[in-house]
């Protein structure tokens, strides 16, 4: 099927809200190219668990989209027109499995040498959509707080050197009650502006719980981790397994079965994390990777005002004569390797806040936890600079704040 | 899978330009850590003459898989984690600061592309051969070499096809021997009641997961008497003191140099690319095991003497990952958007006949490989469609 042959009917299938945005929108999906209108179907299907941010700026773009004279639409939608698809891609039930759809789109444009064009049209479209896109004043500036390397005594390993770069390095930091006043920061922003999934929490060892708080921990997943093990070992031993089949299969995991299920349950926050899950890689595996992806997809989705995310250590990868030796079975963990997992963690979810709006305001403090070593990061502070005089974090937050 | 970028800020404007930055900085930083000469200026292609050729040559290939980006490798702030390569090996070779892959970054299909000089198409994850001939059947078919002199050593059950194409004219009996350490290891400890080791055979690290065992011309079980002369029990013993399977391929690699000292041997380490897990920590891990690995292969050369002063070693990485400033991507994790910077490396050439302490800025393209092993090696890759470098012939 091609787009110009679309109805309201091919929604049926369409969760509520997805299938009322598609069928208003139907008349727009037919006149977009089919090397595009997958990805926007991708987003539609899922609206109903999709965050506010999201919801608002898929609207956006619709309205973007629906907002252009024909001619200049088909202009934007040149580049995607004249991608080379194939009749298989064509025959695909792009409308029902978008997702899947892209994993196969995503081999033919790689296999016939087309993802170079392709990814510079995606950007081309991008830059423009978001030059027109309007968003509403944010009510304070954006606050990122990482705080890594718990467990770790002696460190060697030169940190927060990306980070040192953009903002200023404390290397007197008093660490007592530093963790508190950290919480205490992220509790006083959620009632002060509170919003719905704009203040979040991601731990890589136990909840930490606050009103107005959204809260994903490593620990708190593990009953889900345990049966998605269990789904992919089951993939894994099927004579059909390739990595492509694996990403079929969690794609068409449900909250439900992994016992994601029950009354007052957050059902935007249940597929967010087993997104995490089935959608990152390694995420299963090590706390560290969990945290930096979940920190990641929550800037992405959700373009929260404040976020705390704590690393904690993860598990020790087994060297060969180890597995070989069945010695250290115990599983032990790497506080040291963590440490230098969440430092680059910490620089990537700086990244990914400052690609948000509002980013020449936005604040970020990293701290060494139980260490004197800090880096705050803010539109008041001078880049590239140290400064050895005696703070508490509690200073340093009021301070960036 | 392929996505829409949502946002991009400070990205630079062209591939080009990425491209050239990517250069420029590995030829300051290589000129100021190991005080080489550019080559800008200098004509090509050298009199062979001058270069004292010398008959019988040999060449060595390693990948420095599975990818890894300048960031962590040539860039300033990398540099702590290749001390080998920038010490004892960059002053002794010929570096290409710019190596482009035009192909399909998957590390399967993309070795398959750097050992047939074609940028291959077929699905990474299928069980399948080289669509073009490969380097080892232009090298055995041309010279009618045997069997036992060309070898290729790769990480995984997915690379058990790497050694020989289906093309017509080529193929199988033309193509080289393939062992798979990994495979290997899991049929001596099968062999001795040791147990299920299959979690050896994890094939890849973008899954995290093994996969089921497939045909190919790899070598079984047997190949350790046969070939190395070594018992089932010493193989385990030794493997039981290694800690990576890419230190268990060097192992393979020095088992094969002494015994059988293939012309051509191929060595494709895969250790780097656990940073498909996320763990930026590991990722540096298996850069500074890979580094570590390649000077250990340049000594095992230089003590061999069928390989000293004949023999020109190839260091490269099949491509690299995704740059920090990709906003579709996750960064070093992974090698998926088809920026610049993960279709930039390098490439170190050491060895017989090749200029010490120098640098060549112009791009080449990963398909040069190919050809350049023909000319160095008097065979002719006639499909491959890569070109000659005058600066290592």
């Amino acid at each position: 099927m091609l787009p110009p042959q679309l109805s309201a009917e091919n929604f049926h299938r369409y969760p509520p809200k997805a299938r009322q945005l598609a069928i208003e929108n139907v008349g727009l999906l037919r006149r977009l190219p089919l090397g595009f209108v997958p990805f926007l179907l991708k987003e539609i299907i899922l609206y109903d668990w999709k965050f506010p941010a999201e919801q608002h700026e898929l609207n956006g773009q619709i309205a973007y989209l629906k907002g252009l004279p024909d001619e200049r639409r088909q202009a934007e939608m040149a580049r995607f027109a004249k991608l080379q698809l194939a009749a298989q891609l064509e025959a695909f039930d792009w409308v029902n499995s978008p997702g899947q759809f892209l994993e196969l789109l995503s081999a033919h444009l790689w296999a016939t040498h087309q993802t170079d064009e392709f990814r510079e049209a995606s950007e081309q479209y991008v830059h423009k959509f978001y030059a027109a896109f309007e968003r509403p004043a944010l009510p304070v500036p954006r606050l990122g707080i990482v705080v890594l390397g718990e467990g770790v005594g002696e460190n060697r390993y030169s940190l927060f050197r990306k980070l040192r770069r953009n903002g200023v390095y404390f290397s007197n930091v008093n660490p007592a009650n530093g963790l508190d006043a950290v919480v205490e920061t992220v509790r006083t922003r959620a009632a002060k502006y509170p919003q719905a999934y704009a203040h979040w929490s991601i731990q890589g060892a136990a909840k930490i719980v606050a009103p107005g708080v959204t809260c994903v921990s490593y620990n708190e997943l593990t009953r889900v981790r345990g049966a998605l093990a269990e789904k992919m070992r089951a993939a894994y031993e099927s004579p059909k397994f390739n990595p492509e089949v694996l990403r079929t299969v969690l794609a068409q995991v449900e909250p439900a079965s992994l016992g994601m299920a029950g009354a007052g349950r957050d059902e935007k926050l249940d597929r967010f994390q087993l997104s995490l899950l089935t959608e990152g890689s390694g995420t299963q595996i090590y706390s560290t990777t969990f945290v930096q992806w979940a920190a990641r997809e929550a800037l992405r989705r959700a373009q929260p005002l404040t976020l705390f995310t704590q690393y904690a250590p993860r598990q020790k990868e087994r060297p060969m004569n180890e597995l070989l030796t069945e010695t250290g079975r115990t599983v032990a963990t790497d506080p040291e390797g963590s440490l230098i997992d969440g430092d680059m963690g910490a620089y990537y979810t700086w990244l990914n806040q400052q690609r948000l709006p509002g980013a020449e305001q936005s604040r970020f403090l990293v701290w060494f936890e139980g260490h004197g070593e800090a880096v705050a990061i803010g539109p008041h502070v001078k880049a590239g600079t140290s400064d050895a005089s005696a703070v508490t974090l509690a200073e340093l937050l009021r301070e960036i704040a | 899978m392929t996505t829409m970028p949502r946002r991009w800020r400070g990205e630079p404007s062209t591939a080009r330009e990425v491209a050239h930055a990517i250069s420029r900085s590995r030829r300051e930083f290589l000129r100021e850590a190991t005080g080489a000469v550019a080559t800008g200026t200098l004509l090509y292609p050298y009199p062979l003459s001058a270069l004292a050729m010398p008959r019988a040559r040999k060449a060595v290939v390693v990948t420095f898989g599975g990818g890894a980006r300048d960031d962590e490798t040539f860039a300033p702030d990398g540099q702590d984690n290749i001390p080998h390569m920038l010490a004892e090996l960059a002053p002794r070779s010929t570096f290409f600061t710019q190596v482009i892959n035009r192909g399909i970054l998957g590390h399967y299909v993309a070795t398959a592309s750097l050992a047939t000089g074609v940028y291959e198409t077929f699905n990474n994850f299928a069980k399948v051969s080289p669509d073009h001939p490969t380097v080892f059947e232009y090298f055995r078919k041309d010279l009618k070499r045997p069997s036992t002199d060309a070898w290729v050593i790769a990480p995984s059950n997915g690379f058990n096809r790497i050694g020989e194409s289906e093309y017509r004219g080529y193929g199988p009996g033309f193509g080289a021997g393939v062992i798979l350490p990994k495979r290997l290891l899991a049929a001596a400890l099968a062999n001795g009641g040791e147990g299920n080791f299959n979690h050896l055979l994890r094939d890849n690290y973008e899954s995290s997961s093994f996969s089921p065992v497939v045909g190919g011309n790899d070598v079984e079980l047997k190949t350790l008497s046969d070939i190395f002369q070594l018992s089932v029990a010493d193989f385990v013993a030794h493997a039981k003191s290694l800690a990576s399977p890419d230190e268990l391929s060097v192992y393979i690699a020095r088992q094969l140099m002494h015994r059988l000292a293939p012309s051509l041997l191929w060595i494709t380490l895969h250790d780097i690319d656990v940073a498909h897990s996320g763990a930026f920590s590991l990722y540096l891990d298996g850069i500074r095991r890979s580094d570590r690995l390649c000077a250990e292969l340049w000594r095992m050369i230089q003590a061999e003497p069928e390989y000293a002063g004949k023999t020109t070693m190839f260091i490269l990485p099949d491509f690299g990952r995704d740059s920090d400033a990709s906003a579709g991507g996750n960064g070093f994790q992974h090698h998926r958007t088809g920026d610049p910077t993960s279709r930039t490396t390098w490439m170190m050439a050491l060895g017989a006949g090749v200029r010490e302490n120098t640098i060549v800025d112009r791009p080449i393209e990963s398909t040069d490989l190919v050809p350049t092993l023909g000319s160095l090696l008097g065979f002719s890759p006639s499909l491959a469609q890569g070109k000659p470098l005058p600066e290592v012939l």
